[in-house]
């Protein structure tokens, strides 16, 4: 009889323990919920370690980039970096500039992949399978290989240089990303209830009344997600930019690709100016800036955007 | 009655290809045309002149030029590192993302300001961005050194393996940083999995441990096809990568051209859509399976 009554004990008390230190089945214990914070704080650190690395060295002068003492904070704020760095990328022009061809682009793509994607949607048309996978293949496809003929094409009717090879794609939901905007509408727009189409259209609405006036005004959410990843999307594009527009009408991106041959034209004369790590981080900085004042400003449409249009769906 | 049905369908039918009818124009005049263009380049040598565009058929040319000439070793050469680092990225971008939304699906406080820091780099993160702050040492490679890990990779293993490892190391956090996408559609995927079905694997007496290889991860089994899929798209689409601006740099070159230039492009396109296609193979969902 006391065998049986011993293991019972210490399974109890070895319960216990484990209670104590994993929390019971149902509340985690504060040492688990510690690591967890421990842990995610860490990461966070390593993963944020280029921003703050970028951040403390473009507010350092040259000595204190050479000093070895130096590490994180400079010894005086220094802004010499970015006065000269703003000036290189010769920042209001080049944003305004750059600004054309991504906010343009992106309200395009939005308008144009809703009515895309409502289209396969809502309605059950011939070969609508084979159309899809074709959306979805532009997705995998690399560029380049039809990159080269669009190139000439754009050649040939002089559009090269000009801010319509930008937009003349995205026109036609052949822009950066399409086939992602258009899953996303596509899956919105299948949420709905098939039940309000068909109310609305024994009311006698037509096919157009209902995406407009019923239909767009309840994917709301999948617009600005939309909008938004469209223009994150278009600002960091540099590829087709640098392809179709090259130099003759430089953006932000490009102006920092060509940053290093572009400052030493301008400093080459002043030794005291030498290009440094720190000249070349403010200029970093000063591209992502825009993007950064927007995604914090409402970075709840990006991440709960993802969920909310239910990309992931099945 | 019939007609009636008819008619609907074909009603039906053209109300679709009205919606979907500008993206019809869109694939066929900056895609299939484009893409086909491409085929007869690849196989031609392509001039512009200022009277307009000459081509010569050339046959497979251009593709013997690739193994032949410089320019087309060094594109081979970044065609081969851009597998490798392929090899090891992908599962280190998966295996990180599974991770990070696993630990932001726990009930903590303030979840919300981790699930903004692990998204931030999709917004910022260009070609050109990505470049600086790797070539300023901000991509890990000062962080690394400065605990001298490369150095013990360097002398414990053998040179052909310690090179690629050196060179994810010392890029690791901009690895990292190509997985804000994946890591929030796991999360979503996360939510979704019924609690109660965790409460019965405790009740039956299954830990943490096996309840996520048990449980976690057989429900995230599509998702994380879909997110391999999207991660190697993200890896060869992403503007800085050597096989793209090694056909982009062989357009403007004399010695080689639009032609040659195609025929690079048409190679990096056998290989994506290989990689593609043989990771749909292994990874596809469960479903798909069992359809064929």
């Amino acid at each position: 009889m006391a065998m049986p009554m011993k293991r019972v004990f210490t399974k109890r008390r070895r319960a216990a323990i484990k209670k104590a230190l994993f929390g019971s089945e149902l509340s985690r214990s504060p040492l688990a919920k510690v690591a967890i914070y421990v842990l995610l704080v860490s990461i966070s650190f390593f993963y944020l370690y280029p921003m703050i690395y970028m951040v403390s060295n473009s507010l350092k002068s040259q000595a204190d980039i050479i000093n070895p003492v130096v590490n994180w904070i400079p010894t005086q704020w220094y802004f010499g970096n970015y006065r000269r760095a703003f000036g290189v990328l010769n920042y209001f022009p080049s944003l305004g500039s750059g600004l054309l061809i991504t906010l343009l682009p992106a309200l395009i793509q939005t308008a144009v992949t809703s009515v895309i994607g409502y289209g396969f949607a809502k309605y059950d048309f011939k070969f609508k399978k084979a159309w899809f996978v074709l959306v979805l293949m532009t997705f995998v496809i690399p560029a380049q290989v039809y990159m080269i003929p669009r190139y000439v094409m754009f050649f040939e009717f002089g559009l090269l240089e000009s801010p319509l090879a930008i937009i003349l794609p995205v026109l036609v939901g052949q822009g950066v990303n399409s086939a992602i905007f258009i899953l996303i509408f596509y899956q919105f727009f299948r949420m709905i209830p098939v039940s309000i189409n068909e109310a609305a259209e024994i009311d006698g609405a037509g096919p157009y009344y209902i995406f407009f006036r019923i239909a767009v005004p309840l994917a709301v959410p999948a617009f600005i997600t939309s909008f938004l990843f469209s223009l994150v999307w278009y600002w960091n594009e540099t590829y087709i930019a640098s392809l179709f527009l090259g130099a003759g009408y430089p953006n932000l991106q490009l102006r920092l690709a060509n940053f290093v041959s572009e400052y030493t034209a301008i400093y080459a004369s002043e030794e005291l100016t030498l290009i440094n790590e720190g000249v070349r981080l403010a200029a970093t900085l000063l591209i992502i800036l825009p993007m950064l004042i927007v995604y914090f400003s409402i970075q709840r449409w990006f991440v709960e955007g993802v969920e909310r249009t239910g990309v992931t769906g099945e | 009655m019939m007609r009636y049905k008819m008619t609907r369908k074909l009603r039906e039918n053209l109300i679709g290809y009205s919606f979907i009818g500008i993206w019809i124009i869109g694939f066929g005049v900056f895609m299939l045309y484009p893409f086909l263009t491409s085929m007869i380049y690849s196989m031609s040598n392509v001039r512009i002149l200022g009277t307009g565009i000459e081509l010569n058929f050339v046959w497979l040319e251009n593709f013997r030029v690739i193994f032949q000439r410089e320019e087309g070793f060094a594109f081979v050469e970044a065609l081969v590192s851009f597998l490798r680092e392929l090899v090891f990225q992908v599962p280190i971008i998966i295996v990180f993302s599974v991770m990070i939304a696993v630990l932001l699906n726990q009930p903590i406080k303030g979840r919300g300001i981790f699930r903004s820091i692990f998204f931030l780099p999709v917004v910022i993160s260009s070609g050109p961005v990505i470049n600086e702050l790797v070539s300023q040492g901000a991509g890990g490679a000062s962080f690394m050194e400065s605990y001298s890990y490369i150095r013990i990779i360097q002398d414990t293993l053998n040179p052909n393996l310690a090179g690629p490892i050196v060179a994810i190391f010392s890029e690791i956090i901009i690895i990292f940083w190509f997985s804000g996408v994946q890591i929030l559609i796991f999360l979503s995927g996360l939510q979704k999995i019924d609690r109660q079905i965790y409460e019965a694997a405790r009740i039956d007496g299954a830990g943490a441990w096996e309840s996520f290889w048990k449980i976690t991860l057989p429900s995230l089994s599509s998702l994380i096809f879909v997110n391999i899929i999207y991660t190697i798209v993200l890896l060869a689409t992403f503007s800085e990568n050597a096989v793209i601006v090694s056909i982009k740099s062989n357009m403007f070159n004399i010695n080689t051209g639009y032609g040659v230039a195609s025929a690079m492009a048409w190679v990096y396109f056998a290989v994506v859509m290989g990689i593609v296609a043989l990771t749909a193979l292994a990874f596809r969902p469960k479903r798909w399976r069992g359809e064929r």
